[in-house]
């Protein structure tokens, strides 16, 4: 157990680190000179001089590079080129919208897929489980930013259910907060419903045909337990993985999400950032995007060896 | 019957009647063959689309702006700027297609090789594994803001970013599948007649993993359309006044209260293409499974 976690957490770190070089090189690969980019408005020669000398422009690469990474923990990404503000204050503002997004959508998604998918592996050949593979097939291949621009033509507008657009923060009004951002979080969770529901479903197929599940039935079991006490949990290492896999994936939708409805989180802080060249502002959302993902799926592993006790011993993910 | 398959298929008669009953597999599946047909069709649509639209797809005609669908001369209505809808939907699609076959290209030809690498040397396993890692890190869309940072906002760019995105799947597949085929008895036996790593590699395993590679290729450009669409619509892919479905969207969404079918038909092109590929994805790899009998 020890061992494992040693070494996930020293590959994790590794990774963190490589993809600290690679958007290193990256900015530096960006056109223009960085410290004009830096400066913002003040584009003055004492100006650029002082910051060089202030992010080490005038040094060694490598050196630059230990600067870097020594500004980054400290939380420093420089200051936004087009508003003057410091980038770690928008991201305090933009994060939580982000935050709220992704989780609630996540604990759909969850919901939805792995009950669909347990319902699809023991109603098998029956219509549920058509029905049920159906709407997995068509979360798969719609795309969600349509679906969030139909979902605000026909039942925000047209109906005013739900606001179209905005975001009210949590503390200052927790059902209005509910309000503007349940939408985009079913849109947002619809696509990984349906990965879920499809990983949940082939797991528990392979789950309800083992031994031990024919053990428990064997035994008078109710169905019931036999479903959710035996195959199920042996199914939600699959669940845990796929979540962490498609984080990635939820980044990229939330990003998408945001724009549309209109939510001043994140994503619209990238996109925001792409097309004013904002490149300070680029520069920190691709890293904490990287490191947000590294970390959690360490976190990832670390659950695993919690649901399956046979990973703390051999110290091998199955 | 997995056992004595696996080792067969490598024998040409074998695998002839391998693909013969893969191909009636399919056959019998109406589901596979709705998807084939539906993409045949939009492959020749999107093939020809520059002669057959029935208009250019710059065409503009401030007089007929916003025309609903079923306007003669407009079977699909006409955009803001008075362009036929079918038309620029046609090459929307065109471009789609592109992106997604583009896309797919670039992870294989890295992907590919990195994941028979990783699967047959052991020692190349944890260096590939760590660069998975570090693709898996950078969201496609990130991978894309990056990239259109840098070298700005294009077909081919997009493509390269939703592709670079998609090698972990392609490494993820083909490692495990190499894994699989090196443990069994004609490859030992190819080693022990004295064939170098690299003769194994072509013309014993990859031969053999190409049914999980086409598998992964099917699913994986419905993902890079999708992708595509977001990127375009986002006005990080195709460039306007190219047609993309995605910018067509992007337009739509403005113009959303005056023509609400602007905003439904590209989507539902788009839908229909990813959802085709991923019918005939499924029913593929149903085909290929050798357990498919029994199921």
């Amino acid at each position: 157990m020890a061992r494992y976690l040693l070494t996930r957490a020293w590959q994790s770190a590794l990774t963190l680190l490589l993809s600290t070089i690679v958007v290193f090189f990256g900015v530096r690969a960006l056109p223009g000179d960085p410290a004009l980019a830096l400066a913002g408005e003040d584009r003055s020669p004492e100006a650029l001089e002082a910051i060089r000398r202030h992010y080490g422009l005038d040094q060694p690469l490598p050196v630059q590079f230990a600067q870097y990474v020594e500004r980054m923990v400290q939380g420093d990404f420089g200051v936004s080129i087009r508003t003057g503000t410091p980038v770690s204050s928008m991201l305090t503002t933009a994060l939580p919208v982000t935050v709220e997004l992704s989780v609630l959508a996540i604990l759909l998604a969850t919901a939805l897929g792995v009950g669909a998918g347990v319902l699809a592996a023991v109603r098998r050949g029956r219509p549920a489980e058509w029905v049920a593979n159906g709407m997995a097939l068509i979360g798969l291949s719609v795309p969600h930013f349509w679906l969030g621009l139909l979902a605000i033509l026909y039942l925000s507008v047209a109906t005013g259910l739900f606001p179209a657009s905005g975001f009210v923060p949590i503390l200052e009004d927790p059902v209005d907060n509910l309000h503007h951002i349940v939408l985009p979080a079913v849109i947002l969770g619809t696509g990984l419903a349906a990965i879920i529901m499809r990983q949940t479903r082939s797991a528990m197929l392979d789950s309800l045909s083992s031994d031990y599940v024919r053990t428990a039935k064997a035994k008078g079991l109710r169905p019931r337990a036999v479903i959710t006490q035996h195959a199920l949990r042996n199914s939600l290492i699959v669940v845990v993985t796929v979540v962490g896999l498609q984080l990635g994936g939820l980044i990229s939708g939330a990003v998408v999400t945001e724009q549309i409805f209109g939510l001043p989180g994140f994503g619209k802080m990238t996109i925001d950032a792409v097309f004013q060249r904002d490149y300070p502002v680029i520069q920190a959302v691709v890293l904490l995007t990287a490191t947000a993902y590294i970390v959690i799926n360490f976190l990832v592993d670390l659950l695993y060896s919690v649901i399956d006790p046979r990973i703390r011993v051999t110290g091998d993910p199955a | 019957m997995t056992v004595l398959t696996v080792p067969m298929a490598e024998t040409g008669a074998a695998s002839i009647t391998r693909r013969t009953r893969v191909l009636r597999r399919l056959r019998r599946n109406p589901l596979a063959v709705v998807s084939f047909v539906v993409l045949a069709l939009a492959a020749a649509i999107a093939l020809l689309s520059p002669w057959i639209a029935p208009y250019s797809v710059d065409q503009t005609d401030f007089a007929r702006t916003f025309a609903p669908p079923g306007t003669p001369g407009h079977l699909l209505g006409t955009d803001d700027l008075g362009r036929d809808v079918l038309s620029r939907i046609m090459l929307g699609a065109r471009a789609s297609l592109q992106v997604g076959l583009l896309a797919v290209a670039t992870s294989l030809v890295i992907g590919v090789p990195l994941g028979l690498a990783a699967g047959y040397f052991r020692a190349w396993d944890a260096v590939i594994s760590r660069f998975t890692d570090l693709l898996l890190a950078f969201p496609f869309l990130i991978m894309a803001v990056g990239l259109a940072a840098i070298r700005g906002a294009s077909l081919g760019n997009a493509a390269v970013a939703i592709g670079i995105a998609q090698i972990p799947g392609v490494i993820r597949v083909v490692r495990s599948d190499t894994l699989r085929l090196k443990s069994l008895d004609f490859v030992a036996a190819a080693v022990v007649d004295g064939a170098s790593d690299l003769w194994v590699l072509a013309r014993h395993i990859l031969p053999n993993a190409t049914s999980v590679i086409l598998v992964q290729a099917t699913v994986a450009i419905p993902a890079a359309i999708l992708g595509e669409a977001v990127l375009s619509f986002l006005g990080l892919g195709i460039q306007p006044p190219s047609p993309s479905l995605g910018t067509m969207l992007a337009t739509a969404q403005q113009f959303a209260a005056r023509a609400p079918w602007a905003a439904v038909l590209p989507g539902v092109v788009i839908m229909g293409l990813a959802l085709a590929f991923n019918v005939f994805g499924d029913a593929l790899r149903d085909a290929l499974d050798p357990k498919g009998d029994r199921r």
